[in-house]
């Protein structure tokens, strides 16, 4: 989720924001979240990163209102003389691809120079899943010769002065002391040769994903021209990163030229050719439930920045959501306007079922209860050292959790005695109980882990007779005979515990609580525990 | 005013003849304690026969050192005694022989000193009282045989006193109690001092039944009087609402899916078609099982889903990029319940159209806060119908919140990677006078209903978010509150009627 904040007053100056634009913001797909004196903020969802630069969602809102609607188009100028990138075969391993465009004429200030790098710095972390997907660098053009290398070298190779820097440092230095070298060194991590640009006079642009050379890296206000690059593991989504970036620039008033790419085989970007997805009106009038004519998805498209050649829809180059043509339907509901379709219930006929563990699982509720006993939820995951008290065997860990719950629990019984323990101010008896789902590993599951509903019975204070007495109340009610075999438990007192045998299987146990165990919970009254596993009593219903 | 005798209790007959006296007096001759006594004016107060005036005093009484004074002397008279018993002029020798301890010494010469009883010139100390004097109590020692008094009602000398003795070390103490005292009203005039005699009856006993006749007359009870609390069995008030979210989709005609917490990333992801590098999938916002690696399920599915994902299927593009078993065999506490969705499309088997709903805990790797926890619930339902459209969805969602209680609903575009058109739906929460957005929902894209169903029949999907629906409806401000357990909080909580 990215929110992004736009100058409301330079937003006004394209369309005034009353009432009905503050709902059509929402209902073009970008929520509005907050509109103040200064500022707009809109969400922008993770497929439409051409929305989050303001020049881009303009671009998008003003057709969607049906100013300047269609399929925008922007001048574009062939390479010129050295404007290539020739792109190494040692990057493969690390890096594989870049994107690139020169951009020239802009003129910048610091207000814009901010936007661009408030863009580049939220690609960053969407598309560009915090620089691992997508690296974008832009250099101004003065500070280089053309044409541009793409290589990958051993890190000792590597020598440039970075950008936050006072001095040279090599690569290894940059990953082990540079500030953002150590925040994105586990990009390059595992690798033995680290990527960069160069220019035609050997200098070092960058080490991408990472930093930029202080030389070349930064842009001024002085800056008209910029050289723009991509890098990352997927063309065509560096390609669409590309699109946004020149495209806005462009909306700065930047002429964007395109780059030869020199792989094996040669290609040239940017390349702002539109998108063809093929659809059928049929399909949209039966997914959305309306009756479409031609001439009404060719107006809805325009809305949303297409054009519409049936069955053809070209599409934005800097597009990166459409996969399928249901992309291309969504786009012509958001159109239509959300608000404006008719809810109906479909006349088919199914019939309600309850699951039958819910059924049963209510059944034992409802009978606990009139045994005046409390309901209590509590968590599935434990904390370590309860499961050390209650010597619990090979627990399941959950990874890096953020609080001091890392464990499935393997019982109700764990977390039914940390309620007791939290509840000693409550007023006594206390009679709780739950109904949860409880783990252990087992190797012939699909995840390794067998899950089970149980059962979990605690009165306090109480002794074995009152809890006996519950338990053959809950079996009676259910039509269901046990019995009990004495055993010992962990935490509980020998010669007042007993397994709970159902058809001559092991399904749980009632027992006093050892006052060793009471104690080290700060409990200071008799308790006595019931757990039962549902398993078999399901079956047997 | 017989009415009211019919209502007296036997406790409160007892004290009726002594009405008018101080409470200490009825206490003395009712013979009873202090609290019955209290509890029967509580009573007569109920009738308005009395008026119970309830008054802060601030007493002051000894402390310990007071007491020990009070029985031993204070120490300046000891030293006083000293003095007069024996000529001792050096202050040294004084102080050993007085047994005084430093303070109690030091402040002993200061007030003599004040009192103009003593003199001290360079080192030694005259005695200048008469014996007059000598024999004369001081009045901070008249005050301390008086005490207990009330500190608002001290007589100029006793305030003195008490201003002295406050300086000293734990001499003396200020108790604030809650003094009792009551008035009669003019009913109560009326029955105050009197005997009664009370011949109704009180409890109904097997024997009284025995002999039972319509001119047996009972007590009347004061129905009003508060009673103490009694706590029945209930359930957490959670699992109400879960059963109140249930029978809705049962009353729509949806059949309940189970299936398991712990899933494989297959089944939470990937059918899904969330693609493996999606930050959702990342330790960070998912908790994935340490140690354990799951299984996939038949190789024709799993290579339709690798499929959809890296070239797509049918008209998609797919993700473009390679998709890995391993990732796939990740296991993790589910994140959404659109996992059990996913499985129940995969075991349809053609049986459509059909309606399915789940309501069950998620999760995500989070901390602790007044919005966010590590566990949540979920409501889902889809439909699976060849002749489902947005406008059903709408319906379906529409219908959902009015159920719900919810009578206003509007809704705007979303995203999600596994619906399209995707939507969010929100409803206006009368009392805030707010939207509160709690229903995503959408079409399954083909990408995930063609491996999993075989066709692209239309699965209309909505996930409600319970938890924040709950927090409404039981007026929770904190999510920790749902899942607090405070037994207290649970035997108080009110069931939902709605």
């Amino acid at each position: 989720m990215t929110n992004i904040i736009f100058p409301r007053k330079e937003i006004e100056k394209e369309i005034p924001i009353t009432k009905d634009i503050e709902e059509k913001i929402s209902l073009f797909g970008t929520p509005l979240e907050r509109l103040t004196q200064d500022e707009l903020e809109i969400e922008v969802f993770p497929n439409r990163p051409d929305l989050i630069s303001m020049q881009g969602f303009l671009r998008a809102f003003k057709s969607f209102l049906g100013k300047s609607s269609g399929l925008k188009k922007y001048n574009i100028k062939k390479p010129g003389k050295n404007c290539k990138v020739t792109i190494d075969k040692s990057v493969k391993p690390v890096r594989p691809y870049t994107a690139c465009a020169i951009v020239k004429n802009l003129s910048l200030n610091n207000e814009r120079i901010k936007e661009i790098i408030d863009l580049q710095e939220k690609l960053h972390l969407t598309v560009g899943r915090n620089r691992k997907k997508v690296a974008i660098g832009i250099y101004p053009l003065e500070k280089i010769k053309l044409p541009i290398t793409y290589k990958a070298l051993k890190p000792s190779e590597i020598k440039f002065q970075p950008l936050e820097s006072q001095r040279e440092m090599t690569a290894l230095q940059i990953l082990q002391r540079h500030p953002t070298g150590r925040k994105y060194a586990k990009l390059l991590k595992n690798y033995d040769k680290y990527p960069i640009f160069t220019d035609a006079n050997s200098k070092i642009l960058s080490m991408p994903p990472i930093i930029n050379s202080h030389e070349t890296g930064r842009i001024t206000e002085k800056t008209k021209d910029v050289f723009i690059e991509c890098s990352g593991h997927d063309f065509e989504i560096l390609s669409k990163t590309l699109n946004i970036i020149v495209t806005t620039l462009a909306e700065m008033s930047g002429e964007i030229y395109q780059m030869i790419l020199d792989y094996q085989k040669k290609k040239i970007t940017p390349d702002l050719e539109p998108q063809k997805t093929s659809i059928k009106l049929e399909n949209v009038n039966k997914l959305l439930g309306l009756n479409l004519k031609q001439q009404d998805l060719t107006k809805l498209l325009a809305k949303m920045g297409h054009y519409y050649k049936a069955p053809n829809v070209f599409s934005p180059a800097w597009r990166a959501d459409i996969l399928h043509e249901i992309d291309i339907i969504e786009d012509i509901a958001i159109a239509y306007g959300y608000q404006n379709f008719q809810p109906e219930i479909p006349q088919i006929s199914t019939i309600g079922q309850e699951s039958k563990e819910s059924i049963i699982k209510n059944k034992i509720a409802e009978i606990l209860t009139g045994l005046k006993m409390q309901e209590i939820s509590t968590f599935h995951l434990i904390k370590p050292q309860e499961a050390k008290l209650m010597k619990m065997q090979k627990p399941i860990y959950v990874e890096d959790s953020k609080t001091d719950y890392k464990i499935l629990r393997p019982n109700l019984t764990i977390p039914a005695l940390r309620i007791l323990s939290e509840n000693i101010d409550s007023e006594y008896p206390q009679k709780v109980f739950e109904l949860g789902i409880v783990f252990r590993a087992d190797e012939s599951q699909e995840t390794g882990i067998k899950e089970t509903d149980s059962l979990i019975l605690a009165l306090t204070p109480a002794n074995f007779t009152e809890a006996k007495q519950h338990l053959d109340y809950l079996f009676s009610q259910l039509g269901l005979e046990y019995k009990l075999q004495e055993t010992e438990e962990t935490g509980f007192i020998p010669g007042r515990t007993g397994s709970i045998l159902f058809k001559d299987k092991l399904i749980g146990y009632i027992g006093e609580a050892h006052p060793v165990t009471l104690k080290k919970l700060g409990l200071k009254m008799p308790a006595v525990l019931i757990e039962i596993s549902l398993e078999e009593i399901y079956k047997a219903i | 005013m017989g009415n009211i005798i019919d209502k007296l209790s036997p406790l409160e007959l007892k004290i009726i003849p002594f009405l008018g006296e101080p409470i200490p007096k009825i206490i003395e001759k009712s013979n009873l304690d202090k609290v019955s006594v209290l509890r029967a004016l509580k009573f007569l107060e109920n009738k308005k026969l009395i008026k119970i005036e309830a008054k802060k005093e601030k007493i002051i009484d000894l402390d310990v050192n007071g007491i020990h004074y009070k029985k031993n002397h204070l120490p300046e008279r000891n030293l006083l005694l000293l003095l007069s018993e024996k000529n001792i002029p050096s202050l040294e020798e004084a102080k050993s022989l007085s047994k005084l301890s430093d303070n109690e010494f030091k402040v002993s010469l200061g007030v003599l000193k004040k009192k103009a009883l003593i003199e001290i010139k360079s080192g030694k100390i005259f005695l200048s009282a008469s014996k007059q004097d000598l024999s004369k109590k001081t009045l901070e020692e008249k005050f301390l045989e008086s005490l207990p008094l009330l500190l608002e009602s001290l007589e100029p000398e006793q305030k003195f006193a008490y201003q002295e003795l406050s300086k000293r070390k734990q001499i003396i103490e200020i108790e604030e109690k809650i003094q009792y005292s009551y008035q009669l009203t003019t009913e109560g005039k009326k029955i105050a001092g009197k005997k009664i005699k009370s011949n109704l009856l009180e409890e109904v006993t097997p024997s009284l039944i025995k002999n039972a006749t319509k001119k047996q007359k009972f007590r009347h009870y004061d129905i009003q009087a508060g009673v103490p609390k009694i706590f029945a069995g209930k359930r957490h008030f959670v699992n109400q609402s879960i059963q109140q979210g249930k029978r809705i989709w049962l009353d729509l005609g949806f059949q309940e899916m189970t299936g398991n917490l712990v899933q494989t990333s297959f089944w939470n992801f990937d059918a899904l078609f969330t693609a493996q590098d999606h930050p959702v999938r990342d330790l960070h916002d998912t908790f994935f099982i340490k140690k354990v690696q799951g299984k996939l399920p038949d190789k024709t599915l799993v290579e339709k889903v690798k499929k959809a994902h890296e070239t797509g299927i049918q008209g998609s593009r797919g993700w473009r990029y390679s998709w890995l078993q391993d990732s796939a065999k990740k296991v993790v506490l589910r994140t959404h319940t659109t996992c059990l969705s996913a499985q129940t499309l995969a075991s349809l088997k053609g049986n459509y159209p059909a309606k399915f709903f789940v309501i069950g805990k998620n999760f995500r790797n989070e901390t602790v806060d007044w919005s966010h926890g590590f566990e949540f619930n979920q409501t889902e339902g889809i439909v699976i119908d060849p002749n489902a459209n947005f406008r059903h969805l709408i319906g379906y969602l529409k219908e959902f919140a009015e159920k719900m209680g919810y009578k206003k609903f509007r809704i705007q575009p979303a995203y999600f990677p596994y619906t399209e058109p995707s939507l969010e739906g929100a409803v206006w929460n009368p009392e805030k006078k707010t939207w509160m957005e709690v229903l995503a929902a959408g079409i399954f894209r083909p990408e995930v209903t063609i491996p999993l169903l075989g066709t692209t029949i239309p699965v209309l999907a909505w996930g409600p978010g319970f938890d924040r629906l709950m927090m409404g409806a039981h007026k929770i401000k904190d999510l920790r509150e749902l899942y607090r357990n405070d037994i207290k909080d649970l035997r108080n909580r009110k069931v939902l009627a709605k």
